[in-house]
């Protein structure tokens, strides 16, 4: 029996595609996928995105325990709402999982990890938390409805009080805020502005049926995956996983090896690497010929051979992109990737692809 | 779910076979099957002069999502492949029984054809699969 979000019938009636998306009945797309991400490139649309894990984590030692968890530092936070973008590490230095963590007061943190690593997630957080003392509160009682696209903001400000509209149109980048009882993130994983809305479950239906009446686009997680490729980010289980460190995920960017003291859990593997250097990086590819680059198919380069991670049809670009990892220094030489026995050849490039609407230069 | 035109005939893989007047076969994916693949974004078609076996692949449809073999239903020679699906893939979308159609087989056995399903079994194939 798969698990349903509280918007499930609410998907049904709209005519969504479902599918079993790591053990949750979600909606692929309601009609043309591509339109669905046309909608948010250029105007509004929405996501379902109630199957995440919401973790409470409280105590009075928790941005101790966080400091010591997580692979980006959490002393970045110092403002009341504050989100961070990090990895959970084993002690080899491989992803667990990726995460967003909410400073909300000293004694209380929130973090959003991915659906299909809950149990594990949330038994390795119990294991580490403990000798900090703190508790987990999985927050199952909240729907969550991402909003994005250039006139995502606007949209979601119609449907506030007149104060309500004023405090989240003052939110930052990677902010958040408790507004009209909502807790409203202004983060995203599209590339567009807008906001990702952690809503309680009883309200869920009706703020997604108010969404649609403001003309935001339902859109389905078909639609979700080709906006974060070209975005740029990474997603889990496709292009890192425990056997990944972020060095060869292209998440060098999220390792905060400064203060040399800090001891989060993987460092001592993660200064090796660094020191030895990453056998394998993670790259941008680009495919100029017709075909769609895929997980799984083979990276033909100089120095022996890589595989595509994420890859798709990129409908802001008409072509192909995708992520692949590829030995050391291999994105300086010829490439080529080898799609039902023929050799095409595709160009490395710096992602992300498309940022705020427009393809980025290189493109 | 548009209409079965009641002239067709059907692989269980999904393909649709048409016989024209001059006994060539028109071969095209289902209606079912486009709306299961979702967005088309690229087609890989034979060649003209190709020979093709039954059962066997002779072109490959691409979706957003997922990458498709489409299977000859009849034995033969290619005599005709639908060129304006290279720059416009969706119309297999819009339209898989017409102007979405694949390519066209000059069979040497047409006797081929009378393995395939016809639209009522079909249509109770692809309903029994939804349950």
């Amino acid at each position: 029996m798969l698990n349903q979000t509280i918007l499930n019938a609410t998907h049904r009636a709209l005519g969504a595609r479902m599918v079993d998306f790591g053990g949750w009945d979600m909606p692929i797309n309601y009609g043309s996928q591509i339109d669905e991400h046309h909608a948010v490139r250029r105007d509004a649309g929405m996501f379902d995105v109630s199957h995440m894990t919401i973790v409470d984590v409280r105590g009075p030692r928790v941005r101790e325990f966080l400091r010591h968890l997580l692979a980006n530092n959490v002393d970045k936070l110092k403002v009341s709402g504050k989100a961070l973008y990090s990895c959970m590490l084993n002690e080899q230095g491989g992803v667990i999982d990726d995460l967003i963590v909410y400073f909300i007061d000293e004694s209380f943190f929130r973090v959003v990890v991915n659906a299909s690593t809950r149990d594990k997630d949330l038994d390795w957080m119990a294991r580490q938390g403990s000798r900090f003392g703190v508790t987990l509160t999985e927050r199952r009682d909240y729907a969550m409805v991402a909003v994005q696209g250039p006139k995502a903001r606007e949209r979601v400000h119609g449907l506030l009080s007149a104060e309500g509209a004023t405090r989240a149109a003052k939110l930052g980048k990677f902010v958040a805020a408790d507004v009209d009882g909502l807790f409203v993130a202004r983060t995203g994983y599209t590339g567009e502005d807008g906001y990702e809305i952690m809503v309680p479950e009883a309200e869920a239906v009706s703020f997604w049926s108010k969404l649609v009446a403001a003309g935001v686009k339902p859109c389905g997680l078909g639609a979700r995956d080709t906006l974060r490729l070209e975005a740029g980010m990474n997603l889990y289980g496709q292009d890192m996983d425990e056997t990944v460190s972020p060095w060869e995920a292209a998440l060098a960017w999220t390792i905060a090896l400064e203060p040399a003291e800090r001891d989060f859990i993987g460092r001592a593997a993660l200064v090796a690497q660094k020191s030895d250097g990453a056998a394998r990086e993670m790259i941008g590819l680009v495919l100029d010929d017709k075909g769609v680059l895929r997980h799984g198919q083979r990276v033909i380069t100089d120095k022996g051979d890589g595989e595509i991670l994420s890859g798709s049809f990129s409908p802001t670009l008409g072509k192909s992109i995708a992520f692949a990892r590829v030995p050391a220094g291999a994105a300086d030489g010829a490439l080529a990737v080898d799609i039902r026995g023929k050799a095409l050849p595709v160009r490395a490039v710096k992602f992300p692809f498309v940022r705020d609407g427009q393809p980025c230069a290189g493109i | 779910m548009s209409e079965i035109p009641g002239d067709l005939k059907f692989l269980k893989s999904h393909e649709w076979a048409r016989v024209e007047d001059n006994g060539h076969i028109t071969v095209g994916i289902s209606d079912h099957a486009q709306a299961a693949l979702g967005d088309l974004v690229y087609v890989e078609l034979p060649g003209v002069g190709d020979n093709v076996q039954a059962g066997n692949g002779a072109a490959v449809v691409e979706s957003v999502k997922a990458a498709s073999d489409v299977y000859s239903p009849v034995s033969g020679t290619i005599v005709a492949v639908n060129d304006k699906l290279a720059d416009a893939p969706e119309t297999i979308n819009g339209d898989a029984y017409g102007d979405g159609w694949l390519f066209v087989v000059k069979p040497s056995d047409s006797s081929e054809m009378d393995a395939l399903l016809t639209p009522d079994d079909y249509a109770e194939m692809i309903e029994n699969e939804e349950h």
